[in-house]
């Protein structure tokens, strides 16, 4: 929680550093040469259309792309994206991918002991509306144990990637959930030097969008970058 | 009324269960005029990085975005944006078609790495080897050490197809742009 009435620093970055001592896989993959200085220019400042990309009706909807149903709480995850400005972004592509409710990814490289489930992929997309809306049906992943270091667990978590109207605007992030006690000791999510930050990516559980005898409902927001600035002057 | 940006967090090494065929290429197969860009992304001890993601993006061959219609690109279908993982040796390969001059710009493709580990991507871009006039003349190009420029020109290779290796660190780090956010 923020103490009220302290800002922090206003210089205080939005998104963790590249090089973070406390998760071990940043130590041979951060550059070590500072970023440089990439003025906007037209390639910055657009984005892909995804007329190409088609959208399946079920790809929103993770607990029907298999035979069967998922084990596993059914919960909605639903929120709108924006940018800097509020305003929402319409028709952009949000794809999610997430472990089964053991905290199993649908993936050869996961060797976690813990069941796979084959009513479950864990990825699904959608475009987001004209309010900048989206939507997903899914099980409330597990957590589970990681090689960072012992007995390192994540906290459950969905990871979410999202292109916006331009390429400066991308972002692959993951979403959080209240109240789970691991938080506090996962390094990727603590990488993120601002508590403020921090709490921006752990969705709120909301009465309004849970569906009596069906599902929970969380919401989580995303707000891109921007808004956009004005393109460097082609000469 | 301003509303503060969502953090990023690292891809993880799972990513691969989103990834669909149809943005895995800059448009349908047989393109005219398509190129084949390939490379390894290697770690700050030289080995390669197995679970990354490249994702490119660039004008088509006449110099435009293709920001609505990519059936009104050049070549018709193209899209300019493709996205491929590495392989178990840390090898990505991708077709491109060699995109027009924007404005001022030498032919370039904007490219985003994404990794475990890394807890935002990285931002870089591909010049052309046969551009030598239009590299030295490129305003981006030109705000980068003249040792480190190197870094950001793929080299030609027999038959057209074009090599690009990604160091995220150490000797021959490549030459890495930060988004303002």
């Amino acid at each position: 929680m923020t103490t009220a009435g302290i800002d922090p620093p206003l210089d205080m970055p939005v998104d963790p550093p590249l090089d973070a001592p406390s998760y071990a896989s940043t130590r041979l993959r951060h550059p070590t040469q500072p970023l440089l200085i990439l003025p906007q220019t037209e390639t910055e400042l657009t984005a892909p259309a995804y007329g190409h990309a088609p959208v399946g009706e079920l790809d929103h909807d993770l607990t029907r792309q298999h035979i069967g149903e998922p084990l596993g709480e059914r919960i909605t995850v639903s929120g709108r994206v924006l940018d800097g400005d509020g305003r929402p972004l319409r028709n952009t592509l949000v794809e999610i991918w997430q472990a089964n409710a053991a905290g199993r990814y649908a993936h050869v490289d996961d060797r976690h002991d813990a069941p796979l489930d084959p009513a479950f992929g864990g990825a699904g997309r959608c475009l987001t509306d004209d309010e900048g809306r989206y939507r997903f049906v899914t099980i409330k992943p597990g957590a589970y144990p990681w090689g960072n270091h012992r007995n390192a667990w994540r906290p459950a978590h969905i990871h979410f990637s999202l292109f916006g109207t331009a390429f400066d605007l991308r972002l692959v992030t993951q979403m959080y959930f209240p109240g789970d006690p691991l938080l506090a000791y996962d390094p990727v999510l603590n990488a993120i030097p601002d508590e403020r930050a921090r709490e921006r990516l752990v969705s709120r559980l909301d009465p309004q969008r849970t569906q009596p005898d069906w599902a929970l409902g969380y919401a989580f927001d995303v707000v891109l970058r921007g808004p956009a600035a004005t393109p460097l002057e082609e000469r | 009324m301003k509303v503060e940006p969502t953090p990023s967090q690292t891809v993880g090494p799972y990513f691969a269960l989103m990834l669909r065929d149809e943005l895995l290429t800059m448009g349908p197969p047989g393109l005219p005029g398509a190129l084949l860009l390939a490379g390894t992304v290697l770690d700050g001890a030289a080995r390669p990085v197995t679970d990354a993601m490249l994702e490119l993006w660039q004008a088509d061959a006449a110099g435009r975005y293709v920001v609505d219609d990519p059936a009104a690109a050049t070549p018709p279908g193209f899209t300019g944006f493709a996205r491929v993982p590495t392989d178990t040796w840390g090898r990505y390969r991708v077709e491109i078609v060699k995109p027009g001059r924007v404005g001022a710009a030498a032919p370039h493709i904007a490219v985003s790495v994404f990794a475990r580990g890394l807890l935002q991507r990285l931002v870089t871009r591909v010049y052309f080897p046969d551009e030598q006039a239009a590299n030295a003349a490129d305003p981006v190009l030109a705000g980068v050490d003249p040792a480190r420029r190197g870094t950001l020109v793929a080299s030609a290779q027999e038959g057209g197809a074009l090599h690009y290796d990604v160091r995220l660190q150490g000797p021959g780090e490549t030459a890495f742009f930060g988004v303002a956010r």
